[in-house]
């Protein structure tokens, strides 16, 4: 398989008071192209800075992290943005819809960044809303959308674009079981269909269950890494 | 990503309706006052310069020293040819010879003895020459309120309010008691040919206005008047042409020491008018710079809270891969838009309210029917080219430049918070 992620030796600190904390310490991954992965651990174990330095939203204290071919460290803020612009996807807990603009206006956006023509926008749009299965809600505004239309529709904005990663934080964290079930499955299926790799931040049992990989952490340290057979979360989830 | 962002504008209120109405009431303030000034000092600068400054008068310095108590023992003679002389060598002005007196209105009952008298404000002008302009210059004609404009000599105007008080009328006669030149008394007799009303206090108290050659013959002022006064045919005031006409004429009499050598000064160089030349001049970079100012603050501010509601909004694009300086632009672009609706909001309703100002003005009469200065009663607006693009300097700069101050916060938003924060 074709490694898309190669973290080295990640370590991040934070200044705090006179010291500092560390959230990540010595970390050692590699992901592949089309994993569907979650980062499992208690609050402050270092998901969530591990997606951020992934993500290109921060940068390593020490270390080396490259993400399709890019050392985070060495990245500019242009061109961190272009990275996050072109090749990956952010799934947040809460759904962050633009709320003044229509469904097909929000898987829009991320688009208009790209200066893609209208006509490609507009095929690019349908096709993303086809895929979590709202192209019926195309015109309506996110106040009008239930949470899991609504998480679909941050599905949609996430993968328009096509990302090679998809970063996910908590996802299904304010959705019921039956919306989240669906949600994951949608992922999964795009996941299978166009390879993309997805990366969760995740405490919920019923993410857990789709997952192809589990990465544990601890106090900002790897403490389990567990690849589990494809078919067995197909079986009981289907 | 402009129709993008003009989508946003125009559905969420709170993006668009406080800003376009603060810019709008700003530019509509911005626009009726700067009509309003210009229409005043304009108004009072013309009033000025056609009654009584000029746009360039010569006088004899002795007379310029006291120009205000009408020393006409200190007047120009043999005007006839200075005034010749002036059309020769400044022909872009019209030359025309004016005499101010004081003295009293003397009014007869059928028996011949003093039925009332009053003082009198005299004007002396050039009415009967042919091409004369001076009625017109003194807007005469719509001044009159009964009779008509003299037509002969021994005829005058005298100003409403005094024919009324004095119970005076149409053809009556009255004496007008002044001192000649050389300081003697004189006596003439006019008959009122009309009545008229300027709406300047200082004249409608007790003018009395006859043709410059009466005025002459009755003061012995022949071939003098206190004053020669030029306009510009183009009947705007030139001030660098007016300089250098002055001083061309000035150089000739520098080595003079007679103090009854002419002299010529700008209308800047008179009444106080320099001053008011000035204000006119910054009164609307003045008022620009309030409302900028003014603006700002408060687009300021709505810039702040209008970023505190769209946090999550900005954190999504920063974290979608949109650039700083993009998103900062964007909200430039955005602040453009909106001050442009509300500069042309602003602009269509400022200059409305400027032609209401303009063709019916507002009446100050009692506020200055004491005065002595010459000013109107009634101001009005007046609308000029800079009126329709003087609201859009505030209304946009201070939109762009409360958003800018408020949009740098943009800058200073850490990414690597932003899944923390969009995560609440």
């Amino acid at each position: 398989m074709e490694t898309i992620i190669q973290i080295h030796q990640l370590s991040k600190r934070f200044p705090v008071g006179n010291g500092e904390f560390t959230a990540l310490n010595e970390v050692n991954l590699t992901f592949d192209k089309g994993e569907f992965t979650g980062l499992v651990g208690p609050s402050g174990s270092g998901k969530t800075t591990l997606l951020n330095i992934i993500g290109s939203l921060d940068a390593p204290s020490s270390g080396e992290v490259t993400v399709l071919g890019q050392s985070i460290a060495h990245l500019t803020h242009a061109q961190s943005a272009q990275l996050r612009n072109r090749h990956l996807g952010f799934i947040f807990q809460t759904y962050n819809l633009f709320p003044v603009y229509t469904v097909f206006e929000n898987v829009e956006f991320a688009l208009l960044l790209q200066h893609l023509p209208a006509a490609e926008r507009r095929k690019a749009v349908m096709e993303a809303l086809e895929w979590v299965g709202l192209t019926d809600k195309a015109q309506s505004r996110p106040a009008q959308l239930s949470g899991g239309e609504s998480q679909r529709v941050a599905i949609a904005r996430a993968m328009v674009k096509k990302p090679a990663i998809v970063l996910a934080d908590e996802p299904t964290a304010n959705l019921d079981s039956k919306n989240s079930h669906h949600i994951l499955q949608t992922m999964l299926r795009l996941n299978q269909e166009l390879q993309t790799t997805f990366l969760f931040a995740t405490h919920d049992e019923k993410v857990m269950s789709y997952l192809r990989r589990i990465i544990s952490l601890e106090d900002g340290r790897v403490v389990k890494d567990e690849r589990i057979a494809a078919h067995s979360f197909i079986k009981s989830n289907s | 990503m402009i129709r993008f962002l003009i989508k946003g504008i125009l559905r969420d209120p709170n993006r668009s309706v406080l800003p376009v109405l603060v810019i709008s009431i700003g530019v509509f303030l911005s626009v009726l006052f700067s009509a309003w000034f210009s229409g005043v000092f304009s108004d009072m600068i013309r009033l000025n310069a056609n009654f009584s400054t000029g746009h360039l008068k010569v006088m004899t310095r002795a007379y310029a020293e006291n120009a205000e108590q009408m020393p006409n023992d200190l007047a120009l003679l043999e005007t006839g040819s200075l005034v010749a002389d002036l059309q020769r060598q400044f022909p872009q002005l019209d030359w025309t010879q004016r005499i101010r007196f004081g003295g009293l209105l003397d009014v007869a009952d059928a028996e011949g003895n003093t039925r009332a008298q009053g003082m009198a404000a005299g004007y002396a002008v050039d009415l009967f020459s042919p091409g004369s302009r001076e009625a017109e210059r003194m807007n005469i004609m719509p001044a009159i309120v009964e009779g008509r404009l003299p037509a002969q000599p021994g005829e005058a105007l005298i100003s409403d309010d005094f024919a009324r008080r004095f119970k005076v009328g149409l053809g009556d006669t009255v004496t007008l008691f002044g001192s000649t030149m050389d300081g003697g008394m004189s006596f003439a007799n006019f008959a009122v040919a009309g009545t008229v009303r300027f709406g300047m206090p200082v004249l409608d108290r007790g003018a009395i206005i006859v043709d410059i050659t009466d005025a002459q013959s009755a003061l012995d002022m022949q071939d003098a008047a206190g004053e020669v006064l030029g306009f510009f045919k183009s009947d705007q005031y030139e001030e660098a042409a007016a300089l250098e006409v002055k001083t061309a004429f000035n150089a000739r009499f520098q080595n003079d020491d007679d103090e009854f050598a002419p002299l010529m000064q700008r209308l800047n160089d008179q009444n106080g008018l320099e001053e008011y030349l000035v204000l006119s001049k910054s009164m609307s970079g003045i008022m620009i710079f309030v409302f900028i100012f003014a603006m700002s603050i408060v687009l300021w501010n709505t810039g702040l809270l209008g970023g505190l509601r769209r946090y999550n909004e900005f954190g999504i694009r920063l974290a979608m891969g949109e650039e700083k300086k993009r998103l900062f632009r964007s909200l430039i672009i955005e602040s453009v838009v909106i001050g442009l609706a509300g500069s042309v909001l602003g602009t269509a309703l400022g200059l409305s309210a400027a032609y209401y100002l303009q063709e019916t003005g507002l009446d100050f009469g009692s506020a200055v029917q004491g005065g002595s200065m010459m000013m109107p009663t009634v101001f009005r607006a007046h609308i000029g080219a800079q009126t329709f693009y003087i609201g859009f300097i505030p209304g946009l700069f201070s939109m762009v430049l409360g958003n800018a101050l408020s949009g740098l916060g943009i800058y200073r938003r850490k990414t690597a918070e932003l899944f923390k924060e969009l995560s609440v």
